[in-house]
């Protein structure tokens, strides 16, 4: 049973005195993702002493620098290997990586890769607005096909990253995509993926009204967050559809982004694997390793 | 678990104390004796052999050695690592120092304490990977953009490359500045005699760690438990003084600042000072026959040991020569080079690169002597004849 | 009935929009930024469902309940719960 506690208490106990308010635009999702962290962590309970949050460079990379808490903005891309080192250090810290969608899937993509195939103990969140935000507009890797930016003025011809696909195959313990725009199944999920022991996952579909709603006109931000509403689909409704429905139904929800809980299982952590290592090197040190 | 350093357990797990081996385990040595708990590295020739012999050691004394994805995880692992409360390394050969220029600046920017062996070989690009040379020393130096300090090392003996590591260590903790160990190939795969130190023969500097009361706790500032030190007490991530590390330009407080100049300037210049104020008790050189030297090598690393040989085939025949053999390369030892410059008459600098030390010692020679490069690229090491022929002034 | 950090708030407009029961509308001062802050319509029918107060990007939203049903919950996401026709 936990006691109720107001968004007051919440900033006064979470937040960096005197860095408020976030640089971010009127609109951003990203301001969301950091509330949703924070109810997550006071439901938790967890002694932010302990907590570490790393991220790279972008938008969301700004949020370590709004929590109270120990926190690396580290190069680009690069954030998941810094917290590779951090957990490896001190592996009681419990380690949160803020990123983007191109610091993690673009110039952060092998480090992904190989934490996700290691199952290392870390939680990703990553922040996917479908653009570059904070330099201005540029494409993005996972920006939906035809989408406008400032580096793709005549449309975008790539095929946008499905990074839940990537991290189902790794192998991660839990991943997961929710849109910001309802607040009650990210906020559980985030506090499964805090609590789950290896890889964890978060993507969240954020809107960015200023440099990707504006170029492909979503419209002023009340019509932006209603794009994500009418065009994300829960993957369990996604999937009676297509077993059920009839064929119009399935024609509407064929192209539509699906959110939910896609993996969730239960493998060792890296770290964890390691002490064992070390405990059996130590006891029988084998033959050949004296040279 | 955090690690604790075992001096039984660490000289169990080393071996004898008189051993022959390779110049890359000399490292691997220097870095387990000095407390290293962390390695994060990617294999390549001709620094492969240290990632090898820490993958054995060190989890054998409790530490985490990663294989990571590439050089750049390499150097981002290990300085996360450091943040972590760790003392961390990696080694890498040319192409790869070249790969982790970015987080370097990034390490000399948050100033965190970490070590890099750069077993160099020949450039540029792929080069040759089996052969040595010298050709980054400047790139240690001025390789990541901006203005910063660099602290350099340039062992000549396998017992130099385990010794070297471990000051490297030292000045790293004692600067909060990532520090470079400039062995090469020819170094990294000789093998030769060591002995390791006793422990009471070692002396190990750790990093000031910050204890002061939280309210009153300024990261980025002049350290506040030490007198006239301008490195900071070091926040370890988990002790709970919430510290924000940033690459940004930054106050003292770690918060971005990118849009005021005196922040930036005040940040940038206390970073360079702490170790520029220090220079004469970093400076570390070795003086061979330069009392009454009318001619002197400036050297340093592999090449130093055919300039010795050269240096007493000259005095067997009564030319009066001197050798000046740089152990600490950067900061630069300015006032070592004016002092012999005004000496002798000429200084002749062997280097394995087309000329790149050459130019300091010109620059801080001031005019006072001649100044000859006697560069040889291509793998090979100088011959004591080839540098004995620029002394008869060829 | 809720209260607002003025200074905080950047005109997004999402809890207007967003709210439940259309409780909210903008307010005519403005703040230091030149934006009109929401607050509670006359008449409203704010049942504290909170809805705003998880999803406002600034936090500058907190809603307090005159009368609350009950103190402790399963989980913080339940919604507080209240009198109807909020003050």
């Amino acid at each position: 049973m936990v006691e109720m506690r107001s968004a007051k208490q919440l900033n006064k106990k979470f937040l960096r005195e005197g860095m408020w308010p976030t640089i971010f635009c009127n609109g951003c999702g990203h301001g969301v993702v950091l509330d949703y962290t924070f109810w997550a962590l006071e439901e938790l309970g967890w002694d932010m002493d302990n907590v570490v949050f790393a991220s790279g460079i972008g938008c969301s990379s700004r949020l370590t620098g709004y929590i109270n808490a120990d926190g690396l903005h580290t190069t680009h891309g690069r954030a998941i290997a810094f917290a590779t080192g951090i957990k490896a250090a001190n592996p009681d810290l419990k380690v949160v990586v803020f990123t983007g969608d191109g610091d993690c899937s673009g110039i952060g993509g092998n480090h992904f890769i190989h934490a996700a195939r290691r199952n290392i103990d870390i939680t990703v969140i990553m922040i996917n607005n479908f653009i570059y935000g904070m330099t201005g507009g540029q494409l993005a890797p996972t920006a939906p096909l035809g989408s406008i930016a400032t580096t793709a003025p005549y449309g975008n011809i790539e095929h946008p990253f499905d990074i839940c696909e990537l991290a189902k195959s790794l192998g991660a313990n839990y991943v997961a995509r929710w849109c910001v725009t309802h607040p009650y199944q990210p906020i559980k999920s985030v506090k499964q993926a805090f609590e789950k022991k290896g890889f964890s996952l978060l993507e969240f579909l954020a809107p960015c009204p200023t440099a990707y709603g504006r170029r492909n006109k979503l419209g002023d931000i009340k019509k932006h967050w209603k794009w994500y509403d009418d065009n994300t689909i829960l993957m369990e409704d996604y999937k009676k559809i297509m077993q059920y429905g009839s064929d119009e139904e399935k024609e509407k929800a064929k192209d539509k982004i699906q959110c939910g809980v896609f993996q969730d299982i239960e493998k060792p952590g890296f770290f964890e694997e390691y002490q064992k290592l070390i405990k059996r090197v130590q006891e029988k040190p084998s033959k050949g390793a004296k040279k | 678990m955090v690690y604790k350093r075992d001096p039984k357990l660490i000289r169990e797990v080393l071996g004898n104390k008189v051993q022959f081996i390779l110049g890359d385990m000399a490292c691997v040595y220097g870095g387990i004796l000095a407390g290293c708990s962390f390695f994060g590295g990617y294999p390549i020739t001709p620094a492969s052999e240290v990632a090898e012999g820490m993958a054995r050691r060190l989890p054998r004394v409790g530490g985490t050695y990663m294989q990571m994805e590439d050089e750049i995880g390499s150097i981002a692992a290990v300085i996360g690592a450091s943040w972590g409360g760790a003392k961390s390394m990696t080694a890498t050969s040319g192409p790869g120092f070249s790969l982790m220029m970015e987080n370097y600046g990034f390490a000399v920017m948050t100033e965190t304490p970490c070590v890099i062996v750069n077993v160099q070989r020949t450039g540029p690009s792929t080069g040759q990977p089996t052969l040595g040379a010298q050709g980054d020393m400047m790139q240690a130096r001025w390789g990541t953009h901006g203005d910063f300090e660099a602290i350099a090392l340039a062992p000549s003996s396998v017992q130099e490359c385990m010794d070297f590591t471990i000051e490297a260590f030292n000045l790293s903790e004692k600067y909060r500045n990532p520090v470079c160990v400039m062995t090469d190939g020819e170094m990294g795969h000789l093998r030769e005699r060591i002995v390791i130190p006793d422990e009471k023969d070692l002396k190990l500097v750790e990093r000031v760690r910050a204890t002061i009361d939280k309210e009153k706790y300024i990261p980025f500032t002049n350290s506040q438990t030490q007198k006239n030190s301008k490195v900071p007490d070091f926040p370890t991530f988990g002790t709970g003084y919430h510290t924000y590390v940033t690459g940004l330009t930054h106050n003292e407080k770690g918060f971005p600042a990118t849009d005021k100049q005196p922040d930036h300037e005040r940040l940038v210049k206390r970073i360079t000072e702490k170790i520029t104020d220090d220079i004469d008790k970093l400076t570390n050189v070795e003086k061979t026959n330069l009392d009454d030297a009318e001619i002197a090598f400036v050297t340093y690393g592999a090449t130093a040991r055919p300039a010795e040989s050269a240096v007493e085939m000259a005095r067997a025949k009564g030319k009066k020569v001197g050798l000046l053999r740089l152990k600490l390369v950067w900061p630069f030892p300015e006032k070592e080079i004016i002092k012999v410059a005004k000496k002798v008459d000429k200084i002749i600098v062997p280097e394995m690169n087309l000329g790149q030390i050459v130019h300091c010692v010109k620059e801080y020679s001031c005019g006072e002597c001649e100044v000859v490069s006697a560069p040889k690229i291509g793998g090979e090491m100088h011959l004591p004849n080839e540098l004995y022929k620029y002394l008869e002034g060829k | 009935m809720i209260e607002i950090k003025e200074d905080w708030c950047k005109g997004c407009g999402i809890c207007i929009e967003r709210c439940p029961v259309d409780a909210l509308e903008e307010s005519d001062k403005l703040n230091k930024k030149g934006i009109r802050p929401p607050k509670l319509k006359e008449k409203n029918e704010c049942n504290c469902c909170r809805l705003c107060e998880l999803i406002c990007p600034d936090l500058a939203i907190t809603v307090i309940a005159e009368e609350v049903k009950k103190d402790k919950k399963k989980s913080l996401l339940r919604p507080v719960g209240g009198r109807k026709n909020g003050i």
